[in-house]
C-alpha cells in the first residue's frame, strides 16, 4: 500500500473526516467510511479535511508555504465551500504521500503558479460534499427535510423552528453518511471568503519570529554539517588531506558523498572549521576556462545554426525578403541566482527501518525519491516533515540539498543538518538560464508587421528535469511567450538552438518569460517606434484577438495616465506578458542620469488578470513582489563565471534591489470570468521591458542586454552621441 | 565560559569568543527568529540589538558582545506598535528577512519617533528582502510611528 495512513487512521481520527483519493483519472471525495472501502480497492485516500468536536476545523494544506500564500488562500476554498467558522480553521502541513499528490501534475510539489489552479475544483468539492453531509445530518437529528437547513458560519440553522447545532455537534452523525456525489457548488454571490483580502494564517508566526524554517530544525541528538564541494564544473576531489581537521574540536565524521566531502561536528563552527583545515585537490573539472567571456562566445556562435521550429506561421523569409521596412536585433540575457533569502539546508536522520526529513522542500515527491534511492526504505518508512521556506522562486524543486543531507546522515547514524553558506548559495545553484536572442521583423507602408522570426540560443531546463517532455527537441520553458506569441503578425517564425554548457540551470521565477518578455516587448516597442505608432495603441491594433492582454494594456495605462506627458525627466513605457494563463501589463516611470547613467524607477502601475480571485491582498503582494524581483533582475543581478567556476559568491557581487530603489507599486486587479490564472510568477516578466521601454523614452537609446546597470547605460549614451 | 545576557537571561556558554553571535543566538541558545543570511553583513538578516544598538549579530562576536544586554524579535514584546504594523499590513511573505527587518525598524522608532520616509529609506537599506516586501515594510513602519505612544 502506497499510503502513509494505516486503514485504522480514518476510523480512529477523532471529529468528522474527508478524504480526496487522487487517482490517475483524477479524483475521488470520500467519507471516512468510504475511505476504508476504497483502500481495500487500491486507493490511497487521505485525510484533507476534519470537523472536531470542539468546533475547530482542521484543513490539510499539500502545498509547500514560500510566501506566495498557500497556507492562507487553500484553507480559504475548503472553509468558504463548508460555511466553516474562519476563526476556527487550523492548517496541517501534508506529509508527503501518494494521496497528497497534485491531481493534474502527479506529483507531490509546488511549482508554475499552479497551486490554486490546480486545488481550486477538488477543495470546493471536498469543502462542499462536507458541508452536505453536515446539514443532512442536522435534518436526521431534528427530523426536518434537508432542504429546510441552512449551513452558516460553523453552524446548522433551521429557521422554522429556530434551531442551531454546531458543526462539533454534528460530528457523529455526519461521518456515518455517504458523500454527495455531485455536491452543489456555492454561487459566487455565497462566497463569504473567496474573493476578498483574508489575513494570512501564518501573519502572526512570521512577525514574532516563531515561524519554522528548515535551517531553524532542532533534533535531539543532531550533528552539524557542512559541505566541501568541487572547486569547479564537474571536478572531482583527486585526494583529500583531513589530518588537520581531525583535530579540531567538536568534529565527529568526515564522509565522502556523491556531492563533495562532508564534516560532521557538534557545532556548525566547528564543522566550517574542519572543512576550512581540510585541502582538497580537486580535478580540473567539465571546462577549466569557462568565464563569462567564453560564455558569450558560445552563445554567439551556436545563433547561425540551425535550430528546432517551435513554430510557423506562414513564409517569414519570403516576407522579411520582401519588405523594405525591417528590424533587426539582438538579445543576451545573463544567468541569475534564486538568492534566496535562507540558504539551502536540509535535516535528516536515517535509521534501519524509518528516515525522517525536514526540508524546506517545493518538492515532496522528489524528496520522497531521493531518501528511497538513497536509503533503499520503502515510501511508507519515508517520512518528509515540510517546514516553512524561506523563499523558493524554483530553487527548492531541486534536491541537491536533501540529497547531501540523507546520505551524510546515512552514514553518520545520526541527526545531521546540513547548512549552506550565502556563498555556496551562489556557487552551487541551478541558474536561470544566459539566452541569446536574434529578433527579426518587418512592416508594410501602413506600419503593421508582416513577419516576426524570433531565434533564441538557451541551454535547457526540461532535458534534465522532465526529459519526457522534450517534444522535437523543443524545450517548451525556452520558448514560453515565444510559441504563444499573441501579435497579429502574418508571418511567424519560433526556433529554438539548444546550448549545453557545464553550468547548470532550472526553474527560476517565471521561468522562460523571465527573459522572453523582456526581448518581445522591447522589441515590439521598438517596432512601434518604427512604425511612428504610439506603443500602447500600436500593441492594442496587434491584439484585437486578445481582448484580455487589450484589458491589462488598457487599465494600467489608463492608471497610469498614459497619453498625458509625463513630467519633464521622466520617461513612461509599457509592457505586458501571458505566463501562467494570468495577463500582466506595467507601465514603468523612469528618470536616468546621464551623468552616472543611473536609472531611477519611480513608479510601476500594474494591472493583472488572472481571473477568478481567491484573495485579493495575496494578489497584490505577489504582483508587488514580482514586480519587484523583475526590477531587481532587471537593473542589477548577473552571475559571474570565470575559471572554470561561478565567480560570484555574496550580495556584494550580487546585489538585489534595495529599498531605496524600489518604486512605488499600484496593482489593479481586472474583474474577470476567464479560466483561474497564476500569481506567483506573472507578475516578474513585464517589469524588465516596460523599465527598458521606459529608459527609451526618457533618453532615446535602446537596451538590448540585461542587467541594465549604470555602465551599460553609459555605454549606450554614448554610443548614441557618437552617433548624433 | 562566556556569559551572555539574551532577552533578560543570562546564559554561560562554553565556546569560542570568536564564534560570531549569530551561531551562538539561533544554534546554541535555539533563540531562531534570528536569521542567518549571508555572514557578511549584507543583508541584515541577523539583525539584533546589542546594548540597544542595532547590529548584524553575523559581524559580532560572541566575545564582543559578553556582558551586553542583547535584545532578539524574541524579546520584543508581543504588543509592540511594530509587530502590530507588520500583522496589520499583511508584511511577510516567506517571512525569512522579516525578524531582522523589525529589529532593523525597532532601532529607528527607538530613536526618531516619527521617521521621515528617507530616514526610513536610510535606516532599513541595509536590509534586503527578496519577496519584494519593501513597501509594505514602510507602511508598517509609518503606521507604528503614529501609534508609538499607545
Amino acid at each position: 500500500m502506497n499510503s502513509s495512513i494505516t486503514r485504522r487512521t480514518f476510523l480512529k481520527a477523532a471529529g468528522f473526516t474527508i478524504a480526496i483519493a487522487i487517482t490517475p483519472s483524477g479524483y475521488k471525495i470520500l467519507s471516512a467510511k468510504e475511505s476504508e472501502e476504497a483502500m481495500g480497492k487500491g486507493f490511497s485516500p487521505n485525510i484533507w479535511l476534519r470537523v472536531m468536536p470542539d468546533n475547530s476545523v482542521i484543513i490539510t494544506v499539500n502545498k509547500s508555504e514560500m510566501g506566495q500564500g498557500v497556507y492562507t488562500s487553500l484553507p480559504m476554498i475548503i472553509a468558504d465551500e463548508l460555511e466553516a467558522d474562519w476563526k476556527r480553521v487550523k492548517l496541517e502541513v501534508a506529509p508527503a504521500a501518494d494521496g497528497y499528490r497534485d491531481p493534474v501534475w502527479g506529483a507531490q510539489a509546488t511549482g508554475g503558479s499552479s497551486s490554486i489552479r490546480h486545488m481550486y475544483e477538488p477543495l470546493r468539492k471536498a469543502g462542499a460534499a462536507a458541508r452536505e453531509m453536515l446539514v443532512t445530518a442536522a435534518a436526521g437529528v431534528w427530523n426536518v427535510p434537508a432542504a429546510e437547513c441552512e449551513a452558516s458560519q460553523g453552524t446548522v440553522k433551521h429557521s422554522a423552528s429556530k434551531r442551531t447545532v454546531t458543526y462539533g455537534e454534528l460530528v457523529k452523525p455526519a461521518s456515518a453518511l455517504d458523500v454527495p456525489k455531485d455536491p452543489s457548488l456555492k454561487k459566487e454571490t455565497q462566497f463569504r471568503l473567496i474573493g476578498t483580502a483574508v489575513p494570512r494564517l501564518d501573519i502572526v508566526e512570521k512577525t514574532d519570529g516563531s515561524a519554522k524554517f528548515g535551517i531553524d530544525v532542532m533534533v535531539s541528538d543532531m550533528l552539524y554539517a557542512t559541505v566541501a564541494r568541487p572547486y569547479a564544473f564537474g571536478a572531482k576531489a583527486e585526494a583529500v588531506h583531513d589530518a588537520m581537521a581531525k583535530n579540531v574540536k567538536g568534529l565527529k565524521q568526515i564522509v565522502h558523498i556523491d556531492r563533495g566531502v562532508a564534516f560532521c561536528a557538534d557545532t556548525i563552527e566547528a564543522a566550517w572549521q574542519a572543512k576550512k583545515a581540510t585541502h582538497i585537490v580537486w580535478g580540473k573539472g567539465a571546462d577549466p576556462d569557462l568565464s563569462n567571456e567564453t560564455l558569450a562566445k558560445s552563445f554567439e556562435e551556436y545563433l547561425p545554426k540551425d535550430g528546432v521550429v517551435a513554430r510557423r506561421d506562414g513564409d517569414v523569409q519570403t516576407a522579411l525578403a520582401a519588405a523594405s521596412v525591417k528590424l533587426d536585433a539582438r538579445y543576451y540575457l545573463p544567468y541569475l541566482a534564486h538568492a534566496t533569502m535562507e540558504p539551502m539546508n536540509c535535516t535528516a536522520h536515517v535509521q534501519k527501518d524509518r528516515c525522517d526529513i525536514w526540508a524546506p522542500t517545493q518538492n515532496q515527491t522528489g524528496t520522497l525519491m531521493t531518501a528511497k534511492r538513497i536509503t533503499g526504505l520503502a515510501p511508507e518508512q519515508i517520512h518528509v516533515h515540510t517546514t516553512y521556506l524561506g523563499g523558493g522562486f524554483g530553487r527548492r524543486f531541486e534536491q541537491d540539498f536533501v540529497e547531501e543531507a540523507v546520505q551524510t546522515a546515512k552514514a553518520v547514524g545520526r541527526p545531521v543538518k546540513v547548512i549552506w553558506t550565502r556563498e555556496e548559495d551562489f556557487q552551487y545553484d541551478y541558474y536561470r538560464p544566459g539566452n541569446l536572442s536574434r529578433i527579426q521583423a518587418a512592416l508594410d507602408d501602413k506600419g503593421n508587421p508582416t513577419a516576426w522570426s524570433h531565434k533564441i540560443v538557451c541551454p535547457s531546463i526540461f532535458v534534465r528535469v522532465f526529459p519526457d517532455t522534450m517534444q522535437k527537441g523543443i524545450d517548451n520553458a525556452a520558448v514560453e511567450g515565444l510559441s504563444n506569441l499573441e501579435y497579429d503578425v502574418p508571418n511567424v517564425s519560433v526556433e529554438y538552438v539548444r546550448i549545453d554548457t557545464p553550468v547548470p540551470v532550472g526553474f527560476w521565477r517565471s521561468v522562460g518569460s523571465s527573459h522572453n518578455a523582456f526581448t518581445v516587448e522591447t522589441f515590439a516597442d521598438e517596432l512601434a517606434y518604427l512604425a511612428k505608432k504610439d506603443p500602447l495603441k500600436f500593441r492594442l491594433d496587434l491584439l484585437n484577438k486578445h481582448p484580455r492582454a487589450q484589458r491589462v494594456l488598457e487599465l494600467a495605462a489608463e492608471k497610469a495616465g498614459w497619453g498625458k506627458p509625463p513630467e519633464k525627466g521622466i520617461g513612461r513605457g509599457i509592457a505586458y506578458h501571458l505566463s501562467f494563463d494570468s495577463y500582466v501589463a506595467q507601465v514603468a516611470d523612469v528618470s536616468v542620469d546621464r551623468k552616472s547613467g543611473a536609472i531611477r524607477v519611480h513608479r510601476i502601475v500594474c494591472a493583472v488578470d488572472c481571473g477568478p480571485v481567491i484573495n485579493t491582498d495575496t494578489i497584490k503582494a505577489q504582483m508587488m513582489g514580482g514586480t519587484i524581483m523583475g526590477l531587481s533582475a532587471a537593473l542589477k543581478e548577473s552571475i559571474s563565471f570565470g575559471r572554470g567556476k561561478v565567480l560570484t559568491e555574496n550580495f556584494d557581487a550580487y546585489d538585489l534591489l534595495r529599498m531605496s530603489e524600489t518604486p512605488k507599486i499600484e496593482v489593479h486587479i481586472v474583474k474577470s470570468d476567464a479560466k483561474l490564472g497564476g500569481i506567483g510568477e506573472p507578475g516578474v516578466p513585464p517589469a524588465a521591458p516596460a523599465v527598458a521601454n521606459a529608459v527609451f523614452s526618457a533618453v532615446g537609446v535602446r537596451l538590448r542586454n540585461l542587467p541594465m546597470t549604470p555602465d551599460a547605460v553609459l555605454k549606450a549614451l554614448k554610443v548614441a552621441d557618437g552617433k548624433a | 565560559m562566556i556569559s551572555l545576557k539574551v532577552n533578560g537571561k543570562k546564559h554561560e556558554l562554553d565556546l569560542s569568543p570568536d564564534v560570531p553571535l549569530v551561531w551562538v543566538i539561533r544554534e546554541h541558545l535555539k533563540l531562531t527568529g534570528t536569521k542567518y543570511g549571508c555572514g557578511k553583513g549584507l543583508c541584515g538578516s541577523c539583525t539584533v540589538h546589542v546594548a540597544g544598538k542595532a547590529v548584524r549579530s553575523c559581524q559580532t562576536s560572541v566575545g564582543d558582545a559578553e556582558g551586553k544586554e542583547i535584545t532578539t524579535i524574541e524579546g520584543i514584546p508581543e504588543d509592540h506598535p511594530l509587530k502590530k504594523a507588520w500583522v496589520k499590513e499583511q508584511v511577510a511573505q516567506c517571512g525569512y528577512c522579516q525578524p531582522g527587518q523589525i529589529m532593523q525598524a525597532a532601532e529607528l522608532l527607538s530613536g526618531d519617533k516619527n521617521p521621515s520616509e528617507e530616514a526610513i529609506i536610510k535606516a532599513m537599506d541595509g536590509n534586503l528582502c527578496r519577496c519584494g516586501t519593501y513597501p509594505r515594510i514602510k507602511t508598517a513602519i509609518r503606521f507604528a510611528s503614529k501609534e508609538g505612544g499607545k
